[in-house]
């Protein structure tokens, strides 16, 4: 069980500011997220873009204000669970929240600050109407476990890393490797395009470009894909395994089933501390929605900064909080 | 101000995954796209990155024979990620609204659930 002062949902840059403001209060903060690194839409989606509206910075990369939220939070030691999403929550009997992730990593905390963005990020599923009935009989979005496939026929769908990267992986343990990708330049990186290509010509693998598989068919379980090609039609391809790789999205998931009031796939809160509905959980950042809301990284800072004050009062219900400056007090831990 | 300043409005016909049709008003001197402007509307478009082609969830069909601008390599790149991409298939987000747009009937793309 890991206990903490506050629970942040959600690695990106409003959930890494939290940690400082709750650290300039002393109270402690361990995060969650679904997403293997912290950062959120900017490592996953922007790493190389520059931002122009961080006060301060003229212009900074997205990894780049990543990296120094990480560097700014070191002092105060915050704990992580990454690669797992929180999935229920409960409250226990002295009122604090108990929140169970996928993996069953059990969290205990008084506050629970969601920032959570625009909610975990899940591998984009194809729109193939029967899609559905063959996940896990033949369609896995997520290659966990190469050995799976050995020996099998394998169908790989997407034109970015992941997709060549499996594939070449693949062609050494499935007793058959078809790649389908639509146009036949690939995004992914140039040497694994031309190992790709060299398979091919090796017959190792089938790459087939120009093309996107757009049904599925099977008696309880996934034998065949329909691939359109752009020039020659439709081709059936007998098949135990269909990979669509494409990327990932953004879900709200399982915190819409919390009780918390949504509107618009966005939790409802009080512009006073950002509370939500429920006492002692508050919203911060792209996830939350209030009359003139803004999603932009500053105004979750400010929102981050102003419901640590809260928190502050429900985790410390008979200490007074005296409002101080860096400039006058430092951060603990940093030589000033 | 004499007329020739004047920014006109443009119609555009947006038809939503149910096959609705929708007729927008769209402002030319605004500075949006088209992604921008079915999220105006409340239409059921995602715009998860915000509109710097990097999510796909802007995924269209334009169904007028209208001149568009060539996609940029980052657009079709991040159209490696749609699903049922076609030869007409654009990202609604680099599309800007200009007065070449007027008339214009895109479709939405279909979505994963």
């Amino acid at each position: 069980m890991i206990k903490t002062d506050i629970l942040i949902i959600g690695a990106g840059p409003v959930g890494l500011f939290t940690v400082f403001e709750a650290g300039l209060l002393k109270l402690r903060c361990h995060l969650i997220d679904s997403l293997p690194q912290p950062g959120g839409q900017l490592t996953e989606i922007y790493p190389k873009k520059p931002i122009y509206d961080i006060p301060g910075y003229p212009s900074i990369l997205a990894g780049e204000l990543v990296d120094n939220l990480m560097e700014q939070i070191k002092p105060f030691n915050p704990g992580f669970t990454l690669g797992e999403r929180a999935e229920v929550i409960e409250k226990t009997e002295e009122g604090h929240f108990r929140v169970k992730t996928n993996k069953g990593t059990l969290h205990e905390a008084p506050v629970i600050a969601i920032a959570g963005g625009l909610g975990c990020f899940e591998p984009r599923k194809p729109p193939i109407s029967n899609i559905s009935e063959y996940e896990d009989r033949g369609v896995e979005y997520i290659i966990k476990d190469p050995e799976f496939y050995r020996d099998k026929r394998v169908v790989v769908a997407g034109g970015g890393d992941s997709a060549l990267d499996w594939t070449i992986f693949l062609a050494d343990v499935a007793s058959e490797v078809t790649l389908v990708h639509r146009r036949t330049q690939f995004r992914g990186a140039l040497d694994s395009v031309e190992k790709v290509m060299e398979l091919n010509a090796a017959g190792k693998i089938e790459l087939i470009t120009e093309a996107q598989v757009v049904g599925l068919s099977g008696e309880g379980k996934l034998e065949k894909v329909v691939i359109k090609h752009k020039t020659e039609g439709d081709i059936e391809k007998e098949t135990d395994h269909f990979v669509p790789l494409f990327g990932l999205a953004p879900k709200l998931g399982p915190i819409g089933e919390w009780g918390l009031n949504i509107k618009k796939n966005a939790i409802e809160v009080d512009t006073f501390d950002y509370s939500t509905n429920i006492p002692g959980i508050f919203a911060i950042g792209d996830i939350n929605t209030y009359p003139g809301k803004l999603k932009l990284i500053l105004c979750g800072f400010h929102e981050a900064t102003l419901m640590c004050q809260s928190a502050f009062k429900i985790i410390n219900p008979d200490k007074k909080l005296s409002f101080k400056y860096t400039t006058v007090t430092g951060v603990e831990g940093l030589a000033n | 101000m004499n007329n020739e300043s004047e920014t006109m409005d443009i119609k555009i016909t947006v038809i939503d995954r149910e096959d609705v049709s929708h007729e927008l008003d769209a402002p030319t001197d605004m500075n949006m796209n088209l992604m921008e402007l079915c999220k105006a509307y409340e239409l059921p478009v995602e715009g998860t990155c915000g509109g710097m082609a990097l999510c796909s969830s802007c995924h269209c069909y334009i169904q007028s024979d209208h001149e568009l601008p060539e996609a940029s390599e980052a657009e079709e790149d991040m159209l490696d990620q749609a699903f049922f991409v076609e030869e007409n298939s654009r990202l609604g987000c680099q599309l800007k609204l200009t007065e070449a747009l007027d008339g214009l009937t895109i479709k939405l793309a279909p979505v994963g659930k």
